[in-house]
């Protein structure tokens, strides 16, 4: 039954027995975008999305399910988190309140 | 084009962060023992629902109507719920469940002591709820403000589940209660058995639980065992008294000047024995495990056999 248990402070994302993981996200109604929830192990996307109902959706709380396989997911570095988004910082003119206008105007 | 930093510097970057209330997020550098700590402590939450799934379901099947049956499957089905959350909020952090369930079944991992008694009438799934699952809630609102937002998003999404599981327990046992007498003596004897192991979920007293500092600092804790004990023992006091049952402790009774219930000493050598393996059912919890973990291997291998005859298809075709 797979490998010995590993010390659990042991980062590990290597391949085991277990099925392989899925990022979950809702759709909470009509109208609003999906959002994630969490994720899931399942075999395949079929059985992916049934654990998903099962387990995300016990109260309601979706009326759509997308699920993607965690390992697709690219992510931005949060280390560059400022010189990828402090540029808009000294941008205040993209703002409305960066504009004077007669206070009695509905604008 | 990231600056490298020395790890004292990226330490005290990481205190500071927490410091002004920034949640750390699974891609965030992180001290290794900030790691390893929150790693340890969401399994051993993730097991505690797990485990705590048997106590009570043991009673499906002898549920006394539908209408119980049909809650109290409810209720088990969210503990499994709940212990998955945890399982994945605990695989952002780089491990995966396969070892969390291993080190469970190894006896290498922990899950809250008060899963090792056993559930001996009808009563204690009432007790379990109202007591039991009172007490989680306790400390799972607190943690709904810990500084890992994985695990600090699934305690938000558990503590709301939860409430009805409470309220369920303390629906039963006020049924029991004012029930025939022999119904009512059941559920006292339920409260009994179940106050003081209650009463321990809190873990150890402050003066002796030596990693209480470093989590607090780190944020992963939010408020202290003790505290969040008197806050337990302070909000069950008066449902007690609703409920008509008594709490088995001579020395609670309110303090004026403190402002909250004073409580007798709790038997810490009890508690020492049950983490230590040597609880009623220790033995028969992890076995279960065990049991559904081999006999479940040839439906998830099938599963996996099935995906890779379908991926070969597709690209064959």
């Amino acid at each position: 039954m797979g490998r010995p248990p590993a010390e659990p402070d042991v980062g590990c994302l290597s391949e085991s027995d277990d099925w392989p993981l899925w990022e979950v996200f809702l759709r909470g109604r009509r109208g609003l975008a999906h959002q994630h929830v969490g994720s899931l192990h399942a075999p395949d996307p079929e059985l992916a999305l049934q654990n998903a109902r099962d387990l995300y959706t016990r109260r309601g709380e979706g009326v759509s399910i997308w699920v993607v396989r965690s390992t697709e997911v690219h992510a931005s570095d949060p280390d560059d988190q400022g010189p990828l988004f402090d540029p808009p910082a000294d941008k205040a003119y993209r703002h409305p309140t960066f504009y004077k206008v007669p206070e009695d105007l509905q604008l | 084009m990231s600056p490298t930093y020395s790890e004292e510097s990226r330490e005290l970057a990481f205190q500071e962060a927490i410091d002004s209330d920034r949640t750390v997020e699974p891609r965030d550098w992180m001290p290794e023992r900030y790691r390893s700590t929150m790693i340890r402590q969401i399994a051993q939450h993730a097991h505690s629902e797990i485990i705590g799934m048997q106590p009570e379901g043991n009673w499906i099947t002898r549920a006394p109507s539908l209408r119980r049956k049909a809650i109290l499957l409810a209720k088990v089905q969210d503990e499994a719920g709940h212990g998955l959350y945890l399982y994945a909020a605990a695989e952002t952090l780089g491990v995966e469940r396969r070892e969390l369930t291993d080190l469970l079944i190894a006896g290498r991992q922990k899950y809250s002591s008060i899963f090792n008694y056993p559930t001996l009438t009808w009563a204690d799934v009432g007790a379990i709820g109202w007591l039991v699952d009172g007490a989680a809630i306790t400390n799972q609102l607190a943690l709904t403000k810990t500084s890992y937002g994985p695990y600090a998003r699934a305690m938000v999404r558990i503590c709301r589940e939860e409430s009805f599981h409470q309220r369920q327990g303390f629906e039963l046992l006020a049924e029991l209660s004012r029930g025939t007498k022999a119904q009512h003596e059941m559920a006292q004897d339920a409260v009994n058995r179940w106050w003081w192991p209650s009463l321990m979920m809190f873990g150890p007293p402050d003066t002796e639980s030596p990693n209480t500092a470093q989590s607090m600092a780190w944020k992963i804790k939010r408020v202290s065992n003790d505290d969040l004990r008197q806050r337990f023992v302070d909000m069950t006091v008066p449902q007690a008294q609703a409920l008509r049952l008594e709490l088995p402790d001579p020395d609670l009774r309110w303090n004026e000047a403190r402002g909250h219930f004073d409580f007798g000493p709790i038997d810490w050598e009890e508690f020492r024995q049950v983490v230590g393996g040597h609880g009623p059912c220790n033995q028969q919890r992890i076995s279960v495990r065990r049991a559904a973990d081999e006999e479940g291997a040839w439906v998830r291998e099938a599963a996996r056999a099935w995906e890779g005859r379908q991926q070969s298809r597709t690209s064959a075709a």
